[in-house]
């Protein structure tokens, strides 16, 4: 054991700053979610680019399979009327 | 959707075509994988190759503000090597398993690491040359195909005009400072010119991958276009450092709008990348060194994390600390 072939992978997550939210910036390898952190701060906001970080195991992670993408994301493809533009609005009315 | 390896290959056209990303998970040719292994590989070798020659110079920088600046970048170069590294392993290829490549020598880094760095003007000559070879090189690849590398591709750009800035002014000093010191940075200039246009890999007819590479939109332009443009970017930054490119062939051609520039002896490419360049065994000893003297620390970080999970050892308050919701 001991090589770093056995260290589980990271997702790692950083909140830019205060208001927004953590957005995905990369993964790494550590041996635990300390140490995760840790290398998470040197690895991706040595420019302080970050206020707060979550590591994720990536094993944790569910995702929804791109091969599937046609089926799983279909029904929302065809409800146009969810979106502000679907409507016409006679010309010179406001604040709509 | 259809589901057979054609409608997979299909959609995988379809997408390259229409300037879409692809992601992990998503079908791909086998071969389109293994190009891309290879190069994200090459390249995050590389990076932490190219750690040696600059730390080379830490401990002997000629000022405390040029010192934490060369230790900011070498830490840089390391950050590249792991997003690389990373960018890899989305392709199912472990990280041990590419240091392993390296160190045996079945992969390879840029051959621009094999010079040595044999003053502080050096330091700056890579910042500016090497480091402004790579951005040329680096900016389309942001745009290429396989979206882990291009996102690495846009964080290492950011973080590498830097590198060739802190170079640039580096030998600005030199070069406006005393007749030896002036001397020095022309002479960092003359050896660093020639292996700097090196690093755009052979010429066009020549280049082994560049053609299903440029198919597959993983590379953008052509090796020689690269080079042109690298060359036509650093002659006027040449001339307001005051120092001299050291091609006799150097000139602009009015109708080309470019410049013309001598022959490069691809002799001496071929030599290094075989392995006998000025450095190769070095940095190869170096680098395997240091692994394996690294060994204790990732074996003390693996056993401390068993214990921790056996319970034996309380976890710090900011692990436990995390913010319950986004």
């Amino acid at each position: 054991m001991s090589s770093s072939t056995d260290w589980p992978l990271w997702e790692v997550f950083v909140r830019s700053r205060r208001g927004l939210s953590h957005t995905h910036a990369g993964s790494l390898h550590a041996p635990d979610a300390e140490m995760a952190l840790r290398n998470a701060r040197d690895l991706y906001t040595r420019r302080n680019e970050g206020v707060s970080i979550w590591v994720v195991p990536s094993s944790a992670i569910t995702a929804s399979s791109p091969d599937e993408k046609d089926p799983f994301f279909a029904s929302a493809a065809d409800k146009p009327y969810r979106h502000p533009t679907f409507y016409e609005i006679p010309e010179g009315v406001k604040h709509l | 959707m259809e589901t057979t390896a054609e409608g997979f290959e299909a959609a995988f056209d379809a997408a390259v075509a229409a300037d879409e990303r692809i992601e992990p998970r998503d079908w791909m040719p086998e071969a389109y994988r293994a190009s891309l292994v290879r190069q994200i590989a090459q390249h995050a070798h590389s990076e932490i190759i190219g750690m040696q020659p600059e730390a080379n110079w830490i401990s002997r920088a000629p000022s405390l503000r040029r010192k934490a600046i060369l230790m900011a970048k070498v830490q840089d170069e390391a950050g590249h090597g792991l997003y690389l590294y990373s960018a890899a392993e989305t392709l199912g290829t472990g990280r041990e398993e590419l240091l392993d490549k390296l160190h045996t020598g079945r992969q390879k880094y840029s051959s621009i690491f094999n010079y040595p760095t044999l003053t502080w003007a050096d330091v700056g000559a890579i910042g500016w040359l090497v480091d402004g070879a790579a951005i040329t090189n680096q900016v389309p690849l942001c745009r290429c195909s396989y979206g882990p590398y291009a996102r690495a591709m846009v964080r290492i750009c950011k973080e590498e005009s830097f590198h060739q800035r802190q170079g640039y002014e580096l030998l600005l000093a030199l070069s406006n400072g005393t007749p030896a010191q002036h001397e020095m940075a022309q002479d960092a200039v003359n050896r660093w010119w020639w292996p700097s246009l090196m690093m755009f890999g052979p010429p066009d007819d020549e280049s082994a991958h560049s053609a299903q590479s440029m198919a597959w939109k993983i590379k953008r332009h052509s090796n020689d276009e690269l080079r042109q443009r690298f060359v036509d970017i650093c002659v006027p930054q040449a001339e307001a450092l005051g120092l001299a490119l050291p091609d006799p062939d150097l000139r602009w051609n009015e109708e080309r709008g470019r410049h013309d520039f001598g022959a490069i002896d691809w002799a001496e490419f071929r030599e290094v990348l075989k392995g006998n360049g000025p450095c190769n065994e070095q940095r190869i000893t170096q680098r395997r060194r240091a692994h394996e003297e690294g060994a204790w620390v990732r074996d003390a970080a693996a056993a401390y994390a068993t214990k921790r999970r056996a319970g034996s050892v309380p976890a710090e308050d900011g692990v436990r600390m995390m913010e319950a919701t986004a």
